[in-house]
Protein backbone atom coordinates (compact mmCIF):
# COMPACT_ATOMS: atom_id res chain seq x y z
CA UNK A 1 0.00 0.00 0.00
CA UNK A 2 1.32 3.44 -0.81
CA UNK A 3 1.24 5.73 2.28
CA UNK A 4 1.21 9.35 3.15
CA UNK A 5 4.85 9.65 3.45
CA UNK A 6 5.47 8.51 -0.35
CA UNK A 7 3.33 11.35 -1.36
CA UNK A 8 4.68 14.06 0.95
CA UNK A 9 8.43 13.20 0.41
CA UNK A 10 8.05 13.27 -3.44
CA UNK A 11 6.23 16.63 -2.75
CA UNK A 12 9.44 17.50 -1.11
CA UNK A 13 11.97 16.27 -3.46
CA UNK A 14 10.09 18.04 -6.25
CA UNK A 15 10.23 21.09 -4.25
CA UNK A 16 13.54 20.79 -3.14
CA UNK A 17 14.20 20.27 -7.14
CA UNK A 18 12.66 23.51 -7.91
CA UNK A 19 14.20 25.24 -4.99
CA UNK A 20 17.28 24.08 -6.88
CA UNK A 21 16.22 25.18 -10.05
CA UNK A 22 16.31 28.92 -8.94
CA UNK A 23 19.25 29.02 -7.78
CA UNK A 24 20.64 27.50 -10.66
CA UNK A 25 18.98 28.99 -13.70
CA UNK A 26 18.92 32.83 -11.73
CA UNK A 27 19.83 34.61 -15.28
CA UNK A 28 16.53 33.38 -17.32
CA UNK A 29 13.63 34.80 -16.02
CA UNK A 30 11.48 31.86 -18.34
CA UNK A 31 13.05 29.23 -16.51
CA UNK A 32 12.53 30.59 -13.11
CA UNK A 33 8.86 30.96 -14.17
CA UNK A 34 9.09 27.44 -14.85
CA UNK A 35 10.81 26.34 -12.12
CA UNK A 36 7.98 27.96 -9.63
CA UNK A 37 5.00 26.63 -11.54
CA UNK A 38 6.83 23.10 -10.22
CA UNK A 39 6.97 24.43 -6.93
CA UNK A 40 2.74 24.65 -6.99
CA UNK A 41 3.07 21.05 -8.39
CA UNK A 42 4.70 20.15 -5.51
CA UNK A 43 2.48 21.90 -3.27
CA UNK A 44 -0.63 20.42 -4.48
CA UNK A 45 0.49 16.86 -4.53
CA UNK A 46 0.63 17.40 -0.39
CA UNK A 47 -2.79 19.05 -0.77
CA UNK A 48 -4.00 16.07 -2.88
CA UNK A 49 -3.09 13.46 -0.95
CA UNK A 50 -3.90 14.90 2.74
CA UNK A 51 -7.39 15.71 0.75
CA UNK A 52 -7.69 11.48 0.08
CA UNK A 53 -6.11 10.26 3.34
CA UNK A 54 -7.81 12.42 5.47
CA UNK A 55 -11.27 11.79 3.48
CA UNK A 56 -11.71 16.04 3.06
CA UNK A 57 -12.52 17.03 0.16
CA UNK A 58 -11.76 20.40 0.87
CA UNK A 59 -7.89 20.00 -0.16
CA UNK A 60 -8.91 19.81 -3.92
CA UNK A 61 -10.94 22.53 -3.92
CA UNK A 62 -8.22 24.33 -2.07
CA UNK A 63 -5.95 22.58 -5.43
CA UNK A 64 -8.73 23.85 -7.75
CA UNK A 65 -8.06 27.76 -6.45
CA UNK A 66 -4.49 27.34 -6.66
CA UNK A 67 -4.59 26.19 -10.42
CA UNK A 68 -6.40 29.17 -10.95
CA UNK A 69 -4.09 31.87 -9.73
CA UNK A 70 -0.70 29.81 -11.16
CA UNK A 71 -2.90 30.15 -14.28
CA UNK A 72 -3.43 33.76 -14.14
CA UNK A 73 -0.48 34.37 -12.38
CA UNK A 74 1.76 32.37 -15.24
CA UNK A 75 -0.59 34.31 -17.88
CA UNK A 76 0.14 38.08 -16.38
CA UNK A 77 4.10 37.02 -15.90
CA UNK A 78 4.60 36.11 -19.33
CA UNK A 79 2.64 39.53 -20.52
CA UNK A 80 5.13 41.53 -18.80
CA UNK A 81 8.13 39.72 -20.24
CA UNK A 82 7.00 39.53 -23.41
CA UNK A 83 6.60 43.97 -22.53
CA UNK A 84 10.34 43.76 -20.95
CA UNK A 85 11.78 41.98 -24.02
CA UNK A 86 9.99 44.41 -26.53
CA UNK A 87 11.66 47.39 -24.59
CA UNK A 88 14.64 46.00 -24.01
CA UNK A 89 15.84 43.05 -26.01
CA UNK A 90 16.83 40.53 -23.78
CA UNK A 91 15.42 38.72 -20.37
CA UNK A 92 18.54 38.39 -18.74
CA UNK A 93 17.78 39.39 -15.13
CA UNK A 94 21.30 40.75 -14.54
CA UNK A 95 20.66 43.40 -17.26
CA UNK A 96 17.64 44.66 -15.74
CA UNK A 97 18.88 47.30 -13.41
CA UNK A 98 16.96 50.38 -14.47
CA UNK A 99 15.37 50.43 -11.01
CA UNK A 100 19.19 50.49 -9.14
CA UNK A 101 18.37 47.68 -7.03
CA UNK B 1 4.77 -5.02 -3.36
CA UNK B 2 0.90 -4.53 -4.79
CA UNK B 3 0.48 -2.96 -8.29
CA UNK B 4 -0.17 0.62 -7.24
CA UNK B 5 3.09 0.73 -5.35
CA UNK B 6 4.93 -0.43 -8.54
CA UNK B 7 2.76 2.51 -10.47
CA UNK B 8 3.51 5.43 -7.86
CA UNK B 9 7.13 4.45 -8.25
CA UNK B 10 7.52 4.17 -11.56
CA UNK B 11 5.56 7.43 -11.86
CA UNK B 12 7.47 9.16 -9.02
CA UNK B 13 10.67 8.34 -10.63
CA UNK B 14 9.33 10.12 -13.88
CA UNK B 15 8.29 12.77 -12.45
CA UNK B 16 11.48 13.44 -10.64
CA UNK B 17 13.72 12.87 -13.70
CA UNK B 18 11.71 15.43 -15.55
CA UNK B 19 12.06 17.89 -13.26
CA UNK B 20 15.39 17.30 -12.93
CA UNK B 21 15.59 17.88 -16.83
CA UNK B 22 13.59 20.86 -16.29
CA UNK B 23 16.08 22.78 -14.38
CA UNK B 24 19.33 21.51 -16.24
CA UNK B 25 18.19 21.41 -20.38
CA UNK B 26 20.70 24.31 -21.48
CA UNK B 27 17.44 24.94 -24.02
CA UNK B 28 14.15 26.77 -22.53
CA UNK B 29 12.39 24.98 -25.05
CA UNK B 30 13.57 21.38 -23.62
CA UNK B 31 12.82 22.74 -20.37
CA UNK B 32 9.44 23.27 -21.20
CA UNK B 33 8.54 19.96 -22.92
CA UNK B 34 10.03 17.77 -19.94
CA UNK B 35 7.61 20.26 -17.50
CA UNK B 36 4.80 19.50 -19.18
CA UNK B 37 6.11 15.56 -18.84
CA UNK B 38 5.97 16.41 -15.15
CA UNK B 39 2.39 17.97 -15.32
CA UNK B 40 1.16 15.11 -17.20
CA UNK B 41 3.01 11.93 -14.87
CA UNK B 42 1.86 13.86 -11.81
CA UNK B 43 -2.07 14.07 -13.79
CA UNK B 44 -1.15 9.93 -13.74
CA UNK B 45 -0.09 10.30 -9.90
CA UNK B 46 -3.53 12.02 -9.06
CA UNK B 47 -5.46 9.36 -10.43
CA UNK B 48 -4.17 6.89 -8.33
CA UNK B 49 -4.96 9.23 -5.44
CA UNK B 50 -8.62 9.17 -6.79
CA UNK B 51 -8.38 13.07 -7.55
CA UNK B 52 -9.87 12.28 -11.60
CA UNK B 53 -11.23 15.82 -11.47
CA UNK B 54 -7.80 17.68 -10.66
CA UNK B 55 -6.49 14.89 -12.58
CA UNK B 56 -8.29 16.21 -15.89
CA UNK B 57 -7.72 19.98 -15.29
CA UNK B 58 -3.88 19.78 -14.65
CA UNK B 59 -3.81 18.16 -17.84
CA UNK B 60 -6.35 20.48 -20.16
CA UNK B 61 -5.61 23.46 -18.46
CA UNK B 62 -2.05 23.23 -17.41
CA UNK B 63 -0.56 20.96 -20.71
CA UNK B 64 -3.38 22.37 -23.07
CA UNK B 65 -2.58 26.20 -22.12
CA UNK B 66 -0.46 27.23 -19.59
CA UNK B 67 2.71 25.18 -21.11
CA UNK B 68 1.25 26.02 -24.67
CA UNK B 69 1.81 29.81 -23.62
CA UNK B 70 5.02 29.34 -22.16
CA UNK B 71 6.11 27.44 -25.19
CA UNK B 72 4.72 30.01 -27.46
CA UNK B 73 6.54 33.39 -25.23
CA UNK B 74 9.42 30.90 -25.42
CA UNK B 75 9.67 30.40 -29.24
CA UNK B 76 8.60 34.08 -29.45
CA UNK B 77 11.75 35.29 -27.57
CA UNK B 78 14.98 35.38 -29.08
CA UNK B 79 17.40 34.81 -26.18
CA UNK B 80 21.00 34.43 -26.72
CA UNK B 81 21.72 31.13 -24.32
CA UNK B 82 24.94 31.41 -23.19
CA UNK B 83 24.28 34.88 -21.04
CA UNK B 84 21.55 33.44 -19.35
CA UNK B 85 23.38 30.50 -18.39
CA UNK B 86 25.97 32.32 -17.23
CA UNK B 87 27.01 31.23 -13.41
CA UNK B 88 25.46 27.78 -14.21
CA UNK B 89 28.38 25.74 -12.75
CA UNK B 90 29.46 28.42 -10.30
CA UNK B 91 26.23 28.29 -8.49
CA UNK B 92 25.65 24.78 -8.98
CA UNK B 93 27.84 23.51 -5.38
CA UNK B 94 25.29 26.33 -3.15
CA UNK B 95 21.94 25.34 -5.55
CA UNK B 96 22.73 21.23 -4.42
CA UNK B 97 23.60 21.99 -0.76
CA UNK B 98 20.84 24.14 -0.57
CA UNK B 99 18.17 22.15 -2.12
CA UNK B 100 19.49 18.95 -0.46
CA UNK B 101 19.47 20.52 2.97
CA UNK B 102 16.13 21.26 2.51
CA UNK B 103 15.16 17.57 1.27
CA UNK B 104 16.47 16.01 3.99
CA UNK B 105 15.07 18.19 6.54
CA UNK B 106 11.64 18.40 4.76
CA UNK B 107 11.81 14.34 4.83
CA UNK B 108 12.59 14.33 8.27
CA UNK B 109 9.34 15.95 9.11
CA UNK B 110 7.33 14.32 6.66
CA UNK B 111 8.66 10.72 6.46
CA UNK B 112 7.21 7.51 7.67
CA UNK B 113 7.93 7.64 11.80
CA UNK B 114 4.99 10.76 11.38
CA UNK B 115 2.82 10.39 8.70
CA UNK B 116 3.39 6.47 7.08
CA UNK B 117 0.43 3.64 7.29
CA UNK B 118 0.33 2.96 11.10
CA UNK B 119 -0.44 6.94 11.61
CA UNK B 120 -2.70 7.24 8.30
CA UNK B 121 -4.40 4.03 6.89
CA UNK B 122 -5.04 3.80 2.93
CA UNK B 123 -8.86 4.81 3.20
CA UNK B 124 -10.58 2.41 1.41
CA UNK B 125 -11.40 2.80 -2.60
CA UNK B 126 -14.47 4.43 -3.71
CA UNK B 127 -17.53 2.07 -5.23
CA UNK B 128 -17.61 2.05 -8.79
CA UNK B 129 -20.62 4.83 -8.90
CA UNK B 130 -18.09 7.40 -7.39
CA UNK B 131 -17.81 10.78 -9.43
CA UNK B 132 -15.39 12.97 -7.65
CA UNK B 133 -16.24 15.47 -10.03
CA UNK B 134 -20.20 15.61 -8.68
CA UNK B 135 -18.65 16.11 -4.96
CA UNK B 136 -16.51 19.28 -6.14
CA UNK B 137 -18.73 19.89 -7.70
CA UNK B 138 -21.37 19.76 -5.34
CA UNK B 139 -19.08 21.92 -2.42
CA UNK B 140 -17.86 24.34 -5.00
CA UNK B 141 -21.59 25.68 -5.65
CA UNK B 142 -22.77 25.68 -2.32
CA UNK B 143 -20.06 25.78 0.46
CA UNK B 144 -17.13 28.12 -1.60
CA UNK B 145 -19.56 29.83 -3.56
CA UNK B 146 -17.41 33.60 -2.69
CA UNK B 147 -14.28 31.61 -3.66
CA UNK B 148 -15.76 30.32 -7.10
CA UNK B 149 -16.76 34.03 -7.77
CA UNK B 150 -13.15 35.86 -6.49
CA UNK B 151 -11.68 32.92 -8.37
CA UNK B 152 -13.78 34.05 -11.54
CA UNK B 153 -12.57 37.92 -10.80
CA UNK B 154 -9.26 37.11 -10.53
CA UNK B 155 -9.39 35.27 -13.90
CA UNK B 156 -10.85 38.31 -15.72
CA UNK B 157 -8.27 40.62 -14.28
CA UNK B 158 -6.02 38.14 -15.52
CA UNK B 159 -7.31 38.36 -19.03
CA UNK B 160 -7.34 41.96 -18.93
CA UNK B 161 -3.87 42.42 -17.56
CA UNK B 162 -2.64 40.39 -20.01
CA UNK B 163 -4.14 42.34 -23.02
CA UNK B 164 -3.39 45.73 -22.08
CA UNK B 165 0.25 44.96 -21.44
CA UNK B 166 0.31 43.61 -24.86
CA UNK B 167 -1.39 45.87 -26.39
CA UNK B 168 0.75 48.41 -28.80
CA UNK B 169 -0.48 51.28 -31.09
CA UNK B 170 1.30 50.84 -34.48
CA UNK B 171 2.35 53.77 -35.92
CA UNK B 172 0.47 52.59 -39.66
CA UNK B 173 -2.58 51.80 -38.07
CA UNK B 174 -5.65 53.70 -39.48
CA UNK B 175 -8.35 52.33 -37.35
CA UNK B 176 -10.93 55.40 -36.72
CA UNK B 177 -11.16 56.94 -32.89
CA UNK B 178 -15.05 55.42 -32.43
CA UNK B 179 -14.99 58.79 -30.08
CA UNK B 180 -14.70 61.19 -33.00
CA UNK B 181 -17.03 58.52 -35.33
CA UNK B 182 -20.41 59.23 -32.85
CA UNK B 183 -19.89 62.69 -32.00
CA UNK B 184 -20.58 63.78 -36.21
CA UNK B 185 -24.08 65.62 -36.40
CA UNK B 186 -26.66 64.60 -39.20
CA UNK B 187 -25.85 67.77 -41.23
CA UNK B 188 -22.70 69.86 -41.84
CA UNK B 189 -20.34 67.68 -40.50
CA UNK B 190 -21.00 64.51 -43.14
CA UNK B 191 -21.27 66.41 -45.95
CA UNK B 192 -20.68 69.68 -47.14
CA UNK B 193 -21.86 72.36 -50.25
CA UNK B 194 -19.41 73.73 -52.42
CA UNK B 195 -20.65 76.61 -54.57
CA UNK B 196 -18.52 76.57 -57.75
CA UNK B 197 -18.54 77.95 -61.29
CA UNK B 198 -20.15 75.63 -64.16
CA UNK B 199 -17.72 73.81 -65.88
CA UNK B 200 -17.19 74.83 -69.41
CA UNK B 201 -16.31 72.15 -72.10
CA UNK B 202 -13.75 72.92 -73.92
CA UNK B 203 -13.49 71.87 -77.45
CA UNK B 204 -10.02 70.56 -78.62
CA UNK B 205 -9.66 71.22 -81.92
Amino acid sequence: MIALSDYLILGAILFSLSVAGIFLNRKNIIIILMCVELMLLAVNMNFVAFSRFLDDSAGQVFVFFILTVAAAEAAIGLAILVVLFRNRRTINVADLDTLKG
Amino acid sequence: MTFEKILFYVFATILVLSATMVITRRDPVHSALFLVLAFFTSAILWMLLEAEFLAIVLVLVYVGAVMVLFLFVVMMLDTELAATRAGFVKMLPVGLVVAGTMAFEMILVVGPKYFGLDKFAMPAPHPADYSNTEELGEVLYTVYMYPVEIASVILLVGIIAAIRLTLRKRPDNKSIDPAIQVKVTKGPDRIRVVKMESEIKQVVK
